[in-house]
């Protein structure tokens, strides 16, 4: 393909998944129009939940999912070794996600209550950056398929690749919808990164923070804000919790 | 013949050992061992990392648990979505508005349709160009994998546009939806799958193209019946064997066990195995179906109650008929309806239900119990392709079985057996959960 008048070599790509429900992969499926662009981009060398053709010469890895099991680690690490760039790809690579909700419950007895006495094994959710070292994050619960083009094209051609560093509510303006708060509702947007087009506010839902917290935010305003409306304190601890986006602002709360 | 005898009696060994089997959603392995020309063993293990959504869930408010269970399945989040809410509102006996029921009924159709493209055209139709991914189609049948494409952005667009999202819905709440399409949106959304049935028509003369191959078990299907819609959302619990329960009963319809090769579990009814999915949809309800769905299947030659897992496929093209006509006829409903009466407020009570949606790849169980607070005490999840692992399990000895006395080879083997997999669309990750 060509950009900028320069002819660019397909980048060769590899997808994968651990402990997750597969649907950022199945984002890389979606935006149909712009498919036959997309793939006209990258070279999908590794990708099984689309292909049977599994090689392992792939320069960026996309690995979706976080970590639950022993053998995850050792297929990580491997993936790792082979990849020149990986990226941890929606929350639950980026912070754990949902799946961490389980860390905080004694995990043979979240066995014993699924499984009845069979032995399973399982351990708490751990993000892919604590296991090996991660070059880009790409938050979100799915990933928005408009921010990853936006990324691979970004580091196809070599060019800057950033996160936007404000939080949701400026999105959530610019759609001019109402604000959450001001319908009696707690909301997340004032401390979560945008880049999601607030389509949470914007269907009329609250943030759960899924994209894990922007740059330099004022936790303590927030927490203000939160006490100033008269909102649960309790539900926005459950809240905040719900991705594992915003672990080190909880802990920093306990201490 | 002579040379089928032949191949008959060759003592042929070999073992088919295939791990994270590829263009299905999850991790499944498939073992099939064949010494001196009898079959050993033919094994369905699923090897998913589980999530225990189950017991995360507790505690949780009532109104954050479809935000939490819709995390479960990545393809299909609007059903465990809609099924949770459908749970907790008859748990806690909420009556949701009439034009909140319409929405809802319409989004499932979006996420059934783009389901079932993708695995039509993604997953399944590669097999039958012996291509490893739909990628070499796209040179080879460009305007085949176009019209697939035209069907799964319509399903996504009537997803985005009926909960606000295509994946992971954020408009669908208990009650009702946060949020109604506008007028615009609902009249784009007619004009596109006005214009997107010449795409449908397309797709149906290429799978009328394909071989879909030879081979019956008999088995029990399981799926939901209201007796006047084609069923979505609620339902009486209905198996092919005759068998009827209440929704709530849902577990004498399931009867999980486990086993000791996969981390998902097995369910049964009546006989060793039962399934679910579009053909047993079709199976149970067949009379129901839009007549433009029923003249495709006639087309076909499907006609209930059809033992081939593979026709599995055709039914889904079949529904896929019948959710165009459908989603048209719900649209222009919605047109006309108020679209500002659309959540009714509740107050949270102790309760327990289960709430039965068919999802994809069939009917979907969550059963919930809620406290005076409306916290989730109990709760139990029961996913299509849990009901159809034994299913999987039995077919691929009664496949590897025929294709031993059919002379196929090890590889044609082990092609068939993967076939039968996927038509099963099963979607791994969501049944361990």
């Amino acid at each position: 393909m060509k950009h900028l008048g320069f002819n660019i070599g397909k980048v060769k790509i590899g997808s994968f998944d651990f402990t997750c429900c597969e649907g950022c992969q199945l984002q890389l499926a979606n935006r149909e129009s712009t498919l036959p662009d997309f793939l006209a981009l990258i070279d999908v060398r590794n990708f099984r939940e689309i292909s049977s053709e599994r090689f392992d010469d792939y320069d960026i890895a996309l690995v979706e999912g976080s970590v639950t099991r022993s053998d995850e680690i050792e297929r990580l690490k491997k993936i790792r070794a082979q990849a020149k760039v990986l990226v941890a790809f929606g929350s639950c690579a980026c912070f754990g996600g949902v799946n961490s909700l389980k860390n905080g419950i004694p995990q043979e007895e979240a066995v014993r209550e699924v499984y009845d006495g069979k032995t399973i094994e399982t351990m708490p959710s751990t993000r892919i950056a604590d296991i090996v070292s991660v070059d880009y994050c790409i938050p979100g619960c799915p990933v928005s398929k408009e921010e990853v083009e936006r990324i691979l094209v970004g580091m196809v051609t070599r060019s800057l690749v950033s996160l936007p560093k404000y939080p949701v509510c400026v999105e959530c303006k610019q759609r001019l919808n109402i604000c959450l708060f001001d319908l009696g509702q707690l909301c997340l947007g004032p401390v979560t990164r945008a880049g999601c087009d607030a389509v949470c506010p914007t269907g009329r839902t609250a943030c759960l923070g899924c994209r894990g917290p922007a740059e330099d935010i004022n936790f303590p305003s927030f927490e203000q804000l939160v006490r100033d409306k008269k909102l649960s304190s309790s539900e926005m601890r459950e809240m905040l919790g719900f991705y594992n986006g915003f672990a080190d602002y909880l802990e920093h709360e306990k201490s | 013949m002579v040379s089928q005898i032949i191949s008959n009696m060759k003592k042929v060994d070999f073992d088919i050992d295939l791990h994270h089997l590829p263009r299905v959603e999850g991790h499944g392995n498939i073992r099939i061992s064949v010494k001196d020309g009898r079959l050993e063993e033919a094994t369905w293990a699923v090897v998913e990392t589980p999530r225990f959504f189950e017991v995360i869930v507790k505690g949780m408010n009532a109104e954050r648990v479809p935000f939490l269970t819709s995390r479960i399945c990545g393809i299909c989040s609007i059903s465990h979505s809609l099924t949770s809410i459908r749970a907790l509102e008859r748990a806690m006996e909420i009556q949701p508005p009439e034009t909140a029921r319409l929405i809802r009924l319409l989004a499932m159709h979006g996420e059934t349709l783009q389901s079932h493209a993708l695995h039509l055209f993604f997953l399944a139709a590669p097999d039958f160009f012996d291509a490893p991914s739909a990628l070499p189609l796209m040179q080879s049948h460009p305007e085949i994998v176009q019209a697939g494409l035209q069907l799964k952005e319509l399903g996504n667009e009537i997803s985005a546009i009926t909960t606000g999202r295509c994946t992971h819905p954020v408009s669908l709440v208990v009650g009702g939806v946060s949020k109604a399409p506008s007028k615009e949106a609902l009249l784009k959304l007619r004009t596109m799958i006005a214009e997107r049935r010449a795409a449908l028509d397309m797709t149906t003369e290429f799978f009328m193209t394909l071989q879909i191959p030879a081979f019956v078990r008999e088995t029990e299907f399981i799926s939901l019946c209201n007796g006047s819609t084609y069923p979505s959302i609620g339902g009486d619990l209905v198996s092919t064997d005759g068998v009827v329960h209440d929704e709530n009963d849902y577990l004498l319809m399931t009867n999980e066990y486990l086993t000791e090769f996969s981390t998902s579990k097995f369910t049964k009814v009546s006989r060793q195995s039962s399934a679910a999915g579009a053909l047993a949809r079709f199976n149970n309800n067949f009379s129901l179906l839009h007549p433009q769905a029923r003249a495709a299947a006639a087309a076909f030659g499907l006609e209930p109650v059809c033992h081939n897992p593979f026709m599995n496929n055709v039914a889904q093209l079949v529904e896929c008929h019948h959710i165009m006509a459908d989603a048209a006829m719900l649209v222009d409903r919605l047109l006309d309806a108020d679209l500002h009466d659309i959540r009714t407020a509740f107050k949270p009570k102790a309760g327990k239900a289960t709430g039965a949606v068919e999802a994809p790849r069939g009917v979907l169980y969550h059963h919930m119990e809620t406290d005076d607070e409306g916290k989730v005490v109990k709760a139990d999840c029961i996913i299509p392709t849990t009901q159809n692992n034994a299913n999987i399990h039995y077919d691929l000895h009664a496949l590897a079985e025929q294709a031993l006395q059919e002379g196929k080879t090890e590889k044609e083997t082990e092609k068939l057996c993967v076939m039968l997999v996927r038509s099963y669309d099963p979607c791994i990750s969501c049944s361990v959960h």
